[in-house]
Protein backbone atom coordinates (compact mmCIF):
# COMPACT_ATOMS: atom_id res chain seq x y z
CA UNK A 1 0.00 0.00 0.00
CA UNK A 2 2.51 2.50 1.11
CA UNK A 3 4.68 1.47 -2.21
CA UNK A 4 1.83 2.85 -4.57
CA UNK A 5 1.13 6.05 -2.39
CA UNK A 6 4.82 7.01 -2.10
CA UNK A 7 5.14 6.16 -5.99
CA UNK A 8 1.99 7.72 -7.25
CA UNK A 9 3.45 10.70 -5.03
CA UNK A 10 6.59 11.31 -6.88
CA UNK A 11 5.42 9.96 -10.32
CA UNK A 12 2.16 12.33 -10.31
CA UNK A 13 4.22 15.28 -9.11
CA UNK A 14 6.77 15.12 -11.78
CA UNK A 15 4.40 14.45 -14.36
CA UNK A 16 2.28 17.28 -13.20
CA UNK A 17 5.18 19.80 -13.13
CA UNK A 18 6.34 19.04 -16.76
CA UNK A 19 2.70 19.46 -18.18
CA UNK A 20 2.49 22.57 -16.01
CA UNK A 21 5.67 23.96 -17.99
CA UNK A 22 7.08 23.78 -14.63
CA UNK A 23 9.54 21.18 -14.07
CA UNK A 24 12.25 22.46 -12.51
CA UNK A 25 10.61 22.83 -9.40
CA UNK A 26 10.58 19.34 -8.66
CA UNK A 27 14.31 19.09 -8.12
CA UNK A 28 13.89 22.63 -5.61
CA UNK A 29 11.34 20.31 -3.75
CA UNK A 30 12.92 17.28 -3.15
CA UNK A 31 15.58 18.94 -1.60
CA UNK A 32 13.52 21.31 0.44
CA UNK A 33 11.52 17.92 1.24
CA UNK A 34 14.95 16.02 2.36
CA UNK A 35 16.16 19.30 4.33
CA UNK A 36 12.48 19.46 6.55
CA UNK A 37 12.84 15.86 7.21
CA UNK A 38 16.27 15.89 8.59
CA UNK A 39 15.50 18.97 10.48
CA UNK A 40 12.62 17.32 12.27
CA UNK A 41 14.74 13.82 12.97
CA UNK A 42 17.27 16.74 14.46
CA UNK A 43 14.64 18.04 16.15
CA UNK A 44 13.36 14.85 17.71
CA UNK A 45 16.88 13.99 19.31
CA UNK A 46 16.21 16.53 22.33
CA UNK A 47 12.79 15.70 23.54
CA UNK A 48 13.27 11.93 22.87
CA UNK A 49 16.72 11.58 24.91
CA UNK A 50 14.80 14.03 27.67
CA UNK A 51 11.19 11.88 27.40
CA UNK A 52 13.55 8.22 27.34
CA UNK A 53 14.91 9.24 30.20
CA UNK A 54 12.06 10.05 32.30
CA UNK A 55 10.51 7.32 31.03
CA UNK A 56 12.96 4.75 32.02
CA UNK A 57 12.82 6.16 35.98
CA UNK A 58 9.05 5.91 35.42
CA UNK A 59 9.47 2.05 35.04
CA UNK A 60 12.09 1.81 37.88
CA UNK A 61 9.40 3.35 40.10
CA UNK A 62 7.10 1.24 38.91
CA UNK A 63 4.66 3.79 37.50
CA UNK A 64 4.51 2.85 34.13
CA UNK A 65 2.74 -0.86 35.16
CA UNK A 66 0.71 0.73 37.75
CA UNK A 67 -0.80 3.35 34.79
CA UNK A 68 -0.79 -0.13 32.50
CA UNK A 69 -2.62 -1.88 35.48
CA UNK A 70 -4.80 0.93 36.12
CA UNK A 71 -6.58 0.86 31.87
CA UNK A 72 -5.79 -2.74 31.64
CA UNK A 73 -10.38 -3.16 30.98
CA UNK A 74 -9.76 -1.04 28.31
CA UNK A 75 -6.57 -1.90 26.96
CA UNK A 76 -7.19 -5.46 27.18
CA UNK A 77 -10.14 -5.25 24.57
CA UNK A 78 -7.98 -3.10 22.54
CA UNK A 79 -4.69 -4.82 22.45
CA UNK A 80 -5.32 -7.93 23.19
CA UNK A 81 -1.60 -9.78 21.80
CA UNK A 82 -0.26 -7.29 24.35
CA UNK A 83 0.28 -9.36 27.68
CA UNK A 84 -1.00 -7.27 30.65
CA UNK A 85 1.43 -5.25 32.72
CA UNK A 86 3.66 -5.10 29.67
CA UNK A 87 5.63 -1.96 29.50
CA UNK A 88 4.44 -1.01 26.25
CA UNK A 89 0.86 -0.39 27.74
CA UNK A 90 1.97 1.86 30.09
CA UNK A 91 4.04 4.10 27.36
CA UNK A 92 0.52 3.69 25.18
CA UNK A 93 -1.72 5.24 27.52
CA UNK A 94 1.12 7.88 28.57
CA UNK A 95 1.30 8.91 24.82
CA UNK A 96 -2.58 8.96 24.01
CA UNK A 97 -2.88 11.15 27.91
CA UNK A 98 -0.19 13.66 26.05
CA UNK A 99 -2.21 13.81 22.93
CA UNK A 100 -5.12 14.61 24.78
CA UNK A 101 -3.68 17.56 26.86
CA UNK A 102 -2.26 18.61 23.54
CA UNK A 103 1.63 18.08 24.56
CA UNK A 104 2.67 17.25 21.42
CA UNK A 105 6.55 17.33 22.61
CA UNK A 106 5.88 14.68 25.01
CA UNK A 107 3.37 12.76 23.10
CA UNK A 108 5.35 11.57 20.31
CA UNK A 109 8.78 9.74 22.63
CA UNK A 110 5.95 8.69 24.84
CA UNK A 111 4.69 7.05 21.38
CA UNK A 112 7.94 5.86 20.05
CA UNK A 113 8.82 4.00 23.49
CA UNK A 114 5.39 2.55 23.00
CA UNK A 115 6.93 1.66 19.43
CA UNK A 116 9.80 -0.06 20.79
CA UNK A 117 7.90 -2.05 23.42
CA UNK A 118 5.54 -3.07 20.65
CA UNK A 119 8.55 -4.37 18.44
CA UNK A 120 9.57 -6.32 21.21
CA UNK A 121 6.69 -8.07 20.75
CA UNK A 122 7.06 -8.86 17.26
CA UNK A 123 6.87 -12.26 16.94
CA UNK A 124 6.90 -12.40 13.17
CA UNK A 125 8.69 -10.18 9.97
CA UNK A 126 10.51 -7.18 12.44
CA UNK A 127 9.77 -5.14 9.32
CA UNK A 128 6.40 -5.83 8.92
CA UNK A 129 3.82 -3.99 11.21
CA UNK A 130 2.14 -6.38 14.14
CA UNK A 131 -1.21 -6.16 14.83
CA UNK A 132 -0.90 -4.08 18.13
CA UNK A 133 0.81 -1.40 15.78
CA UNK A 134 -1.42 -0.92 13.18
CA UNK A 135 -4.30 -0.44 16.42
CA UNK A 136 -1.62 1.74 18.47
CA UNK A 137 -1.14 4.25 15.60
CA UNK A 138 -5.05 3.88 14.37
CA UNK A 139 -5.71 5.48 17.70
CA UNK A 140 -2.84 8.08 18.02
CA UNK A 141 -3.39 9.05 14.15
CA UNK A 142 -7.29 10.08 15.15
CA UNK A 143 -7.05 10.67 18.72
CA UNK A 144 -8.78 13.31 21.02
CA UNK A 145 -7.65 16.44 21.83
CA UNK A 146 -9.57 18.63 24.18
CA UNK A 147 -8.05 21.65 23.37
CA UNK A 148 -6.27 22.38 20.04
CA UNK A 149 -4.12 25.36 21.31
CA UNK A 150 -3.22 26.06 17.98
CA UNK A 151 -5.58 26.75 15.73
CA UNK A 152 -7.21 28.59 18.91
CA UNK A 153 -4.26 30.92 18.54
CA UNK A 154 -4.64 31.51 15.15
CA UNK A 155 -8.25 32.29 15.41
CA UNK A 156 -6.96 34.77 18.04
CA UNK A 157 -4.80 36.58 16.04
CA UNK A 158 -7.35 37.32 13.81
CA UNK A 159 -9.65 38.81 15.85
CA UNK A 160 -12.15 35.52 16.68
CA UNK A 161 -15.03 36.93 19.12
CA UNK A 162 -14.88 33.57 20.87
CA UNK A 163 -11.81 31.96 19.37
CA UNK A 164 -12.70 28.94 21.93
CA UNK A 165 -16.14 28.15 20.26
CA UNK A 166 -14.80 25.26 18.30
CA UNK A 167 -13.87 23.07 20.97
CA UNK A 168 -16.94 21.30 21.09
CA UNK A 169 -17.22 21.05 17.39
CA UNK A 170 -13.65 19.63 17.12
CA UNK A 171 -14.35 16.86 20.52
CA UNK A 172 -17.44 15.94 18.57
CA UNK A 173 -15.65 15.18 14.77
CA UNK A 174 -12.25 13.88 16.39
CA UNK A 175 -14.41 11.13 18.44
CA UNK A 176 -16.17 10.18 14.81
CA UNK A 177 -12.91 9.89 13.56
CA UNK A 178 -11.31 7.72 16.63
CA UNK A 179 -14.66 5.31 16.68
CA UNK A 180 -14.13 4.87 12.72
CA UNK A 181 -10.43 4.30 13.50
CA UNK A 182 -10.57 1.70 15.86
CA UNK A 183 -13.91 -0.26 13.81
CA UNK A 184 -11.58 -0.12 10.54
CA UNK A 185 -8.81 -1.37 12.32
CA UNK A 186 -10.62 -4.31 13.03
CA UNK A 187 -12.22 -4.72 10.03
CA UNK A 188 -9.11 -4.86 8.34
CA UNK A 189 -7.36 -7.13 10.43
CA UNK A 190 -10.10 -9.90 10.16
CA UNK A 191 -10.19 -9.60 6.34
CA UNK A 192 -6.27 -9.37 6.20
CA UNK A 193 -6.00 -12.56 8.09
CA UNK A 194 -9.09 -14.06 5.95
CA UNK A 195 -7.23 -13.36 3.40
CA UNK A 196 -3.97 -15.37 3.34
CA UNK B 1 -14.05 22.74 31.53
CA UNK B 2 -11.71 24.89 29.48
CA UNK B 3 -10.09 26.33 32.34
CA UNK B 4 -9.95 22.80 34.06
CA UNK B 5 -8.41 21.38 30.84
CA UNK B 6 -5.84 23.72 30.33
CA UNK B 7 -4.99 23.58 34.34
CA UNK B 8 -4.25 20.43 33.43
CA UNK B 9 -1.95 20.84 30.76
CA UNK B 10 -0.08 23.12 31.77
CA UNK B 11 0.66 21.24 35.12
CA UNK B 12 1.31 17.87 33.54
CA UNK B 13 4.71 17.99 32.79
CA UNK B 14 5.98 19.83 35.82
CA UNK B 15 4.42 16.63 38.55
CA UNK B 16 5.13 14.02 36.30
CA UNK B 17 9.11 16.00 36.65
CA UNK B 18 8.49 16.50 40.15
CA UNK B 19 7.13 12.84 41.10
CA UNK B 20 8.47 10.39 39.13
CA UNK B 21 12.19 11.27 40.28
CA UNK B 22 10.76 10.92 43.76
CA UNK B 23 9.23 7.97 43.44
CA UNK B 24 12.17 6.38 41.88
CA UNK B 25 14.67 7.60 44.90
CA UNK B 26 11.69 6.00 47.18
CA UNK B 27 12.30 2.70 45.11
CA UNK B 28 16.11 2.92 46.12
CA UNK B 29 16.58 3.89 42.20
CA UNK B 30 19.73 5.56 41.59
CA UNK B 31 17.78 8.31 39.65
CA UNK B 32 21.08 9.78 37.92
CA UNK B 33 22.23 6.56 37.05
CA UNK B 34 18.82 5.60 35.39
CA UNK B 35 18.20 8.28 33.99
CA UNK B 36 21.10 8.09 31.57
CA UNK B 37 20.35 4.85 31.01
CA UNK B 38 17.54 5.36 29.20
CA UNK B 39 18.55 8.64 27.91
CA UNK B 40 21.38 6.65 25.86
CA UNK B 41 19.02 5.63 23.27
CA UNK B 42 17.54 9.24 22.47
CA UNK B 43 20.18 10.13 19.76
CA UNK B 44 19.55 6.57 18.41
CA UNK B 45 15.81 6.54 18.01
CA UNK B 46 15.73 9.83 16.24
CA UNK B 47 18.86 9.25 13.72
CA UNK B 48 16.38 5.75 12.69
CA UNK B 49 13.82 7.86 11.48
CA UNK B 50 15.76 10.19 8.62
CA UNK B 51 15.97 7.82 5.95
CA UNK B 52 11.82 7.00 6.17
CA UNK B 53 11.31 10.71 6.80
CA UNK B 54 12.97 11.83 3.89
CA UNK B 55 11.21 9.07 1.48
CA UNK B 56 8.16 10.30 2.51
CA UNK B 57 8.71 13.98 2.98
CA UNK B 58 10.30 14.33 -0.21
CA UNK B 59 7.29 12.18 -2.25
CA UNK B 60 4.80 14.66 -0.75
CA UNK B 61 6.83 17.95 -1.14
CA UNK B 62 6.87 17.31 -4.97
CA UNK B 63 3.32 16.22 -4.75
CA UNK B 64 2.67 19.64 -3.59
CA UNK B 65 5.03 21.75 -5.27
CA UNK B 66 4.03 20.40 -8.66
CA UNK B 67 0.54 21.88 -8.81
CA UNK B 68 -1.05 18.64 -9.01
CA UNK B 69 -3.59 19.30 -5.51
CA UNK B 70 -4.84 22.49 -7.25
CA UNK B 71 -5.86 19.99 -10.19
CA UNK B 72 -7.33 17.55 -7.90
CA UNK B 73 -9.10 20.89 -6.13
CA UNK B 74 -10.59 21.80 -9.40
CA UNK B 75 -11.82 18.46 -10.44
CA UNK B 76 -13.47 17.69 -6.85
CA UNK B 77 -14.43 21.02 -5.64
CA UNK B 78 -17.69 20.98 -7.83
CA UNK B 79 -18.67 17.92 -7.53
CA UNK B 80 -18.55 18.34 -3.66
CA UNK B 81 -20.21 21.37 -3.46
CA UNK B 82 -23.19 19.27 -4.32
CA UNK B 83 -23.56 18.04 -0.99
CA UNK B 84 -22.93 20.83 0.85
CA UNK B 85 -19.12 20.55 0.95
CA UNK B 86 -17.72 24.28 0.44
CA UNK B 87 -14.73 23.86 -2.14
CA UNK B 88 -13.06 26.44 -0.30
CA UNK B 89 -11.74 23.91 2.55
CA UNK B 90 -10.88 21.25 -0.07
CA UNK B 91 -7.45 22.17 -0.17
CA UNK B 92 -7.22 21.94 3.31
CA UNK B 93 -8.84 18.78 3.40
CA UNK B 94 -6.36 16.83 1.44
CA UNK B 95 -3.55 18.26 2.58
CA UNK B 96 -4.03 17.41 6.28
CA UNK B 97 -2.92 13.71 6.21
CA UNK B 98 0.06 14.83 3.66
CA UNK B 99 1.55 17.37 5.98
CA UNK B 100 0.91 19.32 8.96
CA UNK B 101 2.86 22.42 7.87
CA UNK B 102 1.17 23.31 4.99
CA UNK B 103 -2.36 22.27 6.35
CA UNK B 104 -1.81 24.94 9.30
CA UNK B 105 -0.55 27.37 6.34
CA UNK B 106 -4.06 27.08 4.95
CA UNK B 107 -6.35 26.97 7.75
CA UNK B 108 -4.62 30.32 8.40
CA UNK B 109 -4.79 31.67 4.78
CA UNK B 110 -8.74 30.69 4.80
CA UNK B 111 -8.95 32.02 8.53
CA UNK B 112 -7.50 35.57 7.40
CA UNK B 113 -9.57 35.69 4.42
CA UNK B 114 -12.86 34.85 5.39
CA UNK B 115 -12.77 36.08 9.46
CA UNK B 116 -12.27 33.27 12.13
CA UNK B 117 -15.93 33.49 12.89
CA UNK B 118 -17.66 32.78 9.38
CA UNK B 119 -18.70 29.45 8.74
CA UNK B 120 -15.64 28.59 6.88
CA UNK B 121 -13.60 29.72 9.26
CA UNK B 122 -15.43 27.86 12.01
CA UNK B 123 -15.55 24.75 9.77
CA UNK B 124 -11.35 24.89 8.57
CA UNK B 125 -10.79 25.53 12.55
CA UNK B 126 -12.65 22.35 13.65
CA UNK B 127 -11.12 20.07 10.35
CA UNK B 128 -7.57 21.39 11.63
CA UNK B 129 -7.76 21.27 15.26
CA UNK B 130 -9.80 17.70 15.24
CA UNK B 131 -7.54 15.65 13.13
CA UNK B 132 -3.66 14.55 12.81
CA UNK B 133 -1.35 14.88 10.02
CA UNK B 134 -1.62 10.58 9.68
CA UNK B 135 1.27 10.19 6.79
CA UNK B 136 3.95 11.96 8.83
CA UNK B 137 3.22 10.09 12.53
CA UNK B 138 3.43 6.73 10.15
CA UNK B 139 6.06 7.31 8.89
CA UNK B 140 7.56 8.51 11.93
CA UNK B 141 6.63 5.81 14.44
CA UNK B 142 7.12 3.10 12.22
CA UNK B 143 10.48 4.22 10.88
CA UNK B 144 11.68 4.50 14.46
CA UNK B 145 11.60 0.61 14.95
CA UNK B 146 12.36 0.10 11.12
CA UNK B 147 9.14 -0.96 9.72
CA UNK B 148 8.98 -0.55 6.34
CA UNK B 149 5.40 -2.92 5.85
CA UNK B 150 2.62 -0.90 7.22
CA UNK B 151 0.13 -3.91 6.23
CA UNK B 152 -3.52 -2.13 6.44
CA UNK B 153 -2.38 1.06 8.85
CA UNK B 154 -3.00 3.42 6.09
CA UNK B 155 -6.25 2.54 5.19
CA UNK B 156 -7.61 2.81 8.52
CA UNK B 157 -6.11 6.24 8.86
CA UNK B 158 -7.35 7.68 6.00
CA UNK B 159 -10.57 6.03 6.84
CA UNK B 160 -10.77 7.98 10.12
CA UNK B 161 -9.46 11.51 8.42
CA UNK B 162 -12.27 10.86 6.05
CA UNK B 163 -14.69 10.16 8.64
CA UNK B 164 -13.66 13.11 11.00
CA UNK B 165 -13.75 15.31 7.48
CA UNK B 166 -17.50 14.20 6.98
CA UNK B 167 -18.42 14.90 11.20
CA UNK B 168 -16.64 18.43 10.65
CA UNK B 169 -18.76 19.78 8.17
CA UNK B 170 -22.29 18.19 9.25
CA UNK B 171 -21.62 19.48 12.95
CA UNK B 172 -20.67 23.32 11.58
CA UNK B 173 -23.78 22.74 9.34
CA UNK B 174 -25.82 22.04 12.33
CA UNK B 175 -24.50 24.15 14.60
CA UNK B 176 -22.57 27.62 12.91
CA UNK B 177 -25.36 27.19 9.93
CA UNK B 178 -24.22 27.20 6.21
CA UNK B 179 -22.74 30.89 5.00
Amino acid sequence: MVNYIWMAMMVIGVLVAAINGHVEVVTKAALEGAQVAVKTSLDLIAIITFWLGIMKLAEAAGLVQALARLVQPITRFLFPSVPKDHPAMGAIVMNLSANILGLGNAATPMGLIAMQELQKLNRGNSKEATDAMCTFLALNTSCITLIPTTIIGIRLIYGSADPTEIVGTTIFATTMGMTAAICMDRLLRYLYYRRR
Amino acid sequence: MFGIVSDLSRWAVPIVLLLVPLLAMLRGVNVYEKFVEGAEAGFGTAIKTIPFLVAMLVAISIFRASGALDMMTAVLAPVLSLVGFPAEVLPHAIMRPLSGGASLGIATDIIKTYGPDSFIGRLVSTMQGSSDTTFYVLTLYFGSVGISRYRYSIISGLCADFTTLIASVYIAHKLFGPA
